[in-house]
């Protein structure tokens, strides 16, 4: 069982029923639970979606699109069914939020799903999960299947007259399937690879219908938006960033774990207030601020608030709250080498800047990182990475082009101090065979 | 229907195959999952198992093929009994991810990839598994350890092995 953590600067808003056993009905009924879903079907859509805009919801997923203008985009009327879609394929390095919602909380994710097809008029709804979170897809389906013995689900919802029907589906492995169009493939049993945008899947989506997609962390918040109204829980937040955001805290930190904290927090503080500072009081050398496609910070970059707008300005982005904190003793060409290994690894194959730039900066850096690179290198790597951005149907090709961009102009020196053959100056388990 | 496919999936899995393509718009969307349950009960995707399914949802064996080399949890070959399952991304490799994998390395005698000669385990060093705020973390099958330090390596392996010992005994 993955261990809470807690600090007093918290906003318990999100994870304030965690380990409170709502994961079972009737606690969830007794906290509150599907009170929100209720009222939204009094109100009806466009109050939902007034709602939502007042909140300043942006995405979780971590492009931080506007949740309530995303639902706005959904044509009220369509031929062809619509749909919601969960995105609960949590798999950006730095990342676990979305494991503890539905460990802790998987009704409020039925309860925000419900809420969103009420909101677009959508008869059918589908959480889809990593296929590795076999236990957490069997506790949603649990929830799923007591939600229908209530009547929250089903032909009537709630005694009326309208109808929801929620889905659970397991994914099979692929960190490319949490691109919103990939996942619509895949969950149309095709290979996980890109749509060409647009049309949006606000347009055509999933069979081809209208669909909203929302990450399980933003479909998680919607209960609690419509519960609190949406301007208090915007002004949990920053400016033009509502509310609070669970931020993962992990690397060389001493507490790491899951926080959830107002938007706009000081990443200093949350380093080395919440986070208890860096691990064996060791310095800081680097924080990834929002899982390992987002360009990494420097120490003195950090007097920051932790928000989409205030890390987009220092050059980085928010992502998906996953904040990588890396000390003194790491080798950052390692790191940068372990980051693109992913991207080469998880690159669908479909647009050749990705598939053929993620394999040449992994056999690059893995040349580099061994000693036998040359000052040449360096600018390749960067002249690769800068032809992969903006080229590519998906955002797979930028997730791994920006931070390897980040690496070499930040820690350049460290680059060089590999070359001419000598072995990595930094690393501390050379031993281990990377490629 | 033949024989051979009559007796591939229990009688429980058949009828879980049954309902799952009747639920969705369009019954290929049972595909992905389809091909997860039935290699959690057979072990991997035998050739038999690609022609039932693709019978089941109503597209060639070549098509199931196709959609199933895309992802990677989906094998074609048999794993062991317990699939170790290290995690060396960056939040489990800056608290010893592959210090971690290494040991299981030395303690099974194999590497990625590798199946121990009595089949009770194989190795895998994967991609974030969604467990980087616990890290180090590995999965035995869908099983999480989290938080591993190296010194629990060794009792891992004797659970499994004990655990493998009482099926085996069955």
């Amino acid at each position: 069982m993955p261990r809470l953590v807690s600090h007093p600067d918290e906003v318990k808003i999100v994870t304030r029923r965690f380990g409170m056993g709502a994961s079972k009905i009737d606690r969830y009924l007794e906290l509150d639970g599907y009170a929100s879903a209720r009222k939204a079907l009094a109100e009806g859509s466009d109050w939902i979606i007034n709602e939502m805009k007042a909140s300043g919801l942006r995405g979780r997923g971590g492009a931080g699109f506007p949740t309530g203008m995303k639902w706005s985009f959904v044509p009220k009327q369509s031929a062809k069914p619509k749909y919601v879609l969960v995105n609960g394929d949590e798999s950006e390095p730095g990342t676990c939020k979305d494991h503890l919602i539905f460990l802790h909380d998987p009704h409020a994710v039925i309860e925000g799903t419900i809420i969103a097809g009420l909101a677009i008029g959508a008869k059918m709804g589908f959480i889809y999960l990593r296929g590795e979170y076999r236990y957490l897809i069997e506790n949603v389906e649990r929830a799923v299947a007591e939600a229908y013995e209530r009547g929250f689900l089903g032909r009537n919802i709630f005694g009326s007259e309208t109808e929801f029907q929620v889905i659970v589906q397991s994914g099979a492995g692929a960190y490319e399937v949490g691109e919103e169009s990939a996942l619509m493939e895949s969950l149309e049993g095709k290979r996980g690879v890109p749509r060409i945008k647009p049309p949006f899947p606000a347009v055509v989506g999933l069979y081809g219908g209208p669909t909203v997609i929302n990450n399980a962390e933003t479909i998680a918040t919607v209960p609690h938006v419509l519960a609190m109204g949406g301007a208090a829980y915007a002004a949990v937040g920053s400016e033009r960033n509502g509310g609070t955001r669970l931020f993962g805290l992990s690397g060389h930190i001493a507490r790491p774990g899951v926080y959830e904290l107002p938007m706009g927090y000081s990443l200093r503080k949350m380093i080395y207030e919440v986070g208890g500072g860096v691990r064996g009081g060791r310095k800081l050398k680097a924080v990834v601020p929002g899982g390992s496609s987002t360009p990494v910070l420097l120490p003195e970059e950090i007097d920051i608030g932790m928000d989409f707008d205030q890390v987009g300005k220092a050059g980085s982005m928010l992502g998906s709250g996953g904040v990588v904190v890396i000390d003194d003793q790491t080798c950052m060409v390692e790191f940068a080498l372990r980051t693109i290994k992913f991207y080469q690894h998880e690159s669908c194959g479909w647009c050749i800047p990705c598939r053929e730039g993620t394999d040449w900066l992994k056999k690059s850096l893995t040349r580099f990182h061994a000693g036998f690179g040359t000052e040449k290198d360096i600018d390749n790597i960067q002249y690769l990475a800068e032809n992969m951005m903006g080229r590519t149907f998906c955002p797979l090709g930028d997730a791994a082009a920006m931070p390897t961009l980040g690496f070499v102009k930040k820690f350049r020196k460290e680059f060089e101090d590999h070359l001419h053959g000598k072995p990595c100056p930094y690393a501390h388990h050379p031993e281990v065979e990377l490629v | 229907m033949s024989a051979e496919a009559m007796t591939l999936f229990s009688p429980e899995l058949a009828a879980r195959f049954d309902a799952l393509v009747e639920r969705y718009p369009v019954r290929r969307s049972a595909l992905i999952p389809m091909l997860l349950y039935a290699q959690d009960e057979v072990g991997y995707l035998s050739d038999a198992v690609i022609d039932e399914v693709a019978r089941r949802i109503g597209i060639t064996p070549l098509d199931v093929r196709n959609v199933a080399t895309y992802y990677s949890m989906l094998r074609f070959v048999p794993a062991g009994r317990y699939n170790i399952q290290v995690c060396t991304n960056i939040s489990c490799m800056l608290r010893g991810g592959y210090r971690i994998f290494e040991q299981f390395q030395e303690r099974l005698g194999i590497g990625h990839k590798g199946v121990t000669a009595d089949g009770v385990f194989s190795l895998e060093e994967v991609e974030c598994i969604g467990a980087c705020c616990w890290a180090p973390a590995i999965q035995v099958n869908y099983d999480f350890h989290d938080e591993l330090t190296e010194e629990q390596v060794d009792a891992i392996l004797d659970e499994y092995r004990s655990r493998s010992q009482k099926a085996g005994s069955r």
